[in-house]
């Protein structure tokens, strides 16, 4: 079964104006996804739409064969136990007056999670490849990758069963930012996660599955191999071929 | 032939700080360079300091010669007479180098009657406005008479950036800095901006200095490479070169990190 199912959604912010048409994926418990667009695709939107936080005016979207109903309060509270996001900007993310131990406590004190805290927030800060002692830190003391890990340990630390990753590595340096995929690469190991970016280089490194979105429409979906070695879409074939690649082509006279 | 830009030595602080740290290269007319580096590298005070435009606050040292003339300890007047002749300049976020409230043909328009007046034959009226469109269609926007009366906010972010290109080509520049042109961009539309700057570029024999984070959009942009770490020059070379043969251990790490990407693209492990 499906962990989160998006069947025929629809959605737009006026009645004129449709931002999402039709849009159906599923998502497996332990796969890993990426959703590729460019600005105006949509896929921020289905985000939202995918954290309970607006309704779709048509379609439904199911988290383990339960409807996202955002008016439930418990079930949200549960749901929200059981998937977490990370954000694009590192530095806009982490209160800066919290220190990190407070900054990853928080899904655990505000969902309740029973158990030792101290020794979640230890287990997960070494998940991400930083050490124990950093709890008693401040946002401000850590680079743009550290802030990120960081981010990363505060969502799963309430051992969530999906990730939610809007842009998580947008903003980074490259070298910094292949460090963070093959992060998320390991930690998608125990869960599944859901990859929104622009940047189909990024989702290929990372992702099983790849859904093509423009314009608010699935354009193409499939497992990412097949879908980069035979894209069916001509979107999908023009966003491939705008994609600069290392290859130096023919040097110019 | 001496070099359009010729920068010797250049260090860059700010009080003990050091940010930049002897850095030279030259670029003669119709060459093109990028400048490689990740935050913090330098590359982006580089092209400042070149025009003379650092903060107050940041010191630079050293020889920087634009066109003949020393840009480092001359007077502000004095460097302005290069600006919009010698070199011109366009950056990475198109929305905030353009002016919201005045229409974008206005804009273009501006630059254009400046250099027309400093080169003695003033342009005004339906001339302008003709030189106006003609640079608009230059630059392949649609529709250039309607496009010329909108606002920065009624284009797109890849449309926008074809006025900032096209302010800056109304200098007639010598040089053209490109500061992260398109960073901010969609990949299809950036696709289209480097195919518009390499064009451009060459049709004008201009020189671009081309200022990147982002490997395989310098590779295919430039000839020549800098590569910048904290500051430091890491290796400069042409770039096939530079690209094939990295002596480099940081230039190896970005390409290591770029190669990734490819790879996965490629469907390769």
């Amino acid at each position: 079964m499906s962990l989160i199912r998006v069947d025929n959604v629809s959605f737009g912010y006026t009645a004129e104006r449709r931002i999402l048409d039709g849009v159906s994926l599923d998502i497996a418990p332990g796969d890993t996804i990426g959703l590729v667009g460019e600005s105006g695709s949509g896929k921020t939107t289905l985000l939202r739409l995918l954290l309970g936080l607006t309704r779709p005016d048509s379609g439904s979207i199911t988290f383990d064969g339960q409807q996202l109903d955002p008016t439930n309060r418990s079930f949200m509270r549960d749901f929200r136990k059981q998937a977490q996001v990370v954000f694009q900007d590192p530095y806009s993310s982490l209160d800066p007056r919290q220190n990190i131990g407070a900054i990853i406590a928080e899904p655990l004190r505000s969902l309740k999670v029973p158990g030792d805290h101290a020794t979640m927030i230890g287990e997960a800060l070494e998940a991400v490849g930083l050490t124990r002692d950093i709890v008693t830190r401040y946002p401000h003391q850590f680079s743009g990758g550290q802030r990120q890990r960081i981010a990363i340990a505060r969502a799963i630390v309430a051992g969530p069963r999906l990730l939610l990753a809007d842009e998580a590595v947008s903003a980074l340096d490259l070298t910094t930012r292949i460090r963070i995929v093959d992060l998320l690469a390991r930690v998608s190991k125990t869960m599944s996660l859901l990859f929104v970016s622009h940047d189909i280089g990024v989702v290929a490194a990372l992702c099983r599955r790849i859904v093509i979105l423009e314009q608010g429409r699935v354009v193409e979906q499939g497992e990412t191999r097949a879908v980069l070695a035979n894209p069916q879409h001509p979107y999908t074939q023009r966003l491939l071929a705008s994609v600069p690649r290392l290859t130096i082509k023919k040097a110019s006279s | 032939m001496s070099a359009l830009l010729d920068i010797q030595n250049l260090t860059i602080s700010a009080g003990d700080t050091t940010l930049v740290s002897n850095l030279s290269f030259t670029l003669a007319k119709g060459e093109r360079l990028g400048l490689i580096g990740e935050s913090g590298s330098g590359k982006s005070l580089t092209s400042l300091a070149a025009t003379g435009l650092l903060p107050a606050g940041l010191s630079a040292d050293g020889s920087v010669i634009l066109d003949d003339q020393q840009v480092i300890g001359s007077k502000d007047s004095t460097i302005n007479r290069l600006r919009g002749t010698a070199v011109a300049m366009v950056f990475q976020e198109p929305l905030t180098a353009l002016d919201p409230l005045m229409r974008v043909g206005k804009q273009v328009a501006e630059p254009l009657a400046r250099r027309a007046r400093r080169d003695g034959r003033p342009l005004t009226g339906a001339a302008l406005n003709q030189a106006v469109l003609a640079l608009l269609d230059d630059v392949a926007l649609p529709e250039p008479a309607r496009l010329a009366r909108a606002y920065p906010h009624e284009l797109s972010g890849g449309q926008r950036q074809r006025i900032a290109i096209a302010m800056a080509l109304a200098c007639q520049p010598d040089l053209l800095i490109a500061d992260e042109p398109t960073t901010a961009l969609d990949v299809t539309t950036q696709a289209e901006i480097l195919g518009l700057l390499d064009r451009l570029v060459r049709e004008r024999n201009m020189a671009l200095l081309f200022i990147s984070h982002d490997l395989p959009v310098v590779a295919n942009t430039v000839e020549r490479v800098v590569v910048l770490r904290q500051g430091i020059t890491v290796e400069t070379g042409p770039v096939a070169s530079v690209f094939a043969n990295p002596r480099h251990d940081y230039t190896r790490s970005l390409l290591a990190a770029a190669q990734r990407l490819d790879h996965a693209l490629e469907g390769k492990p």
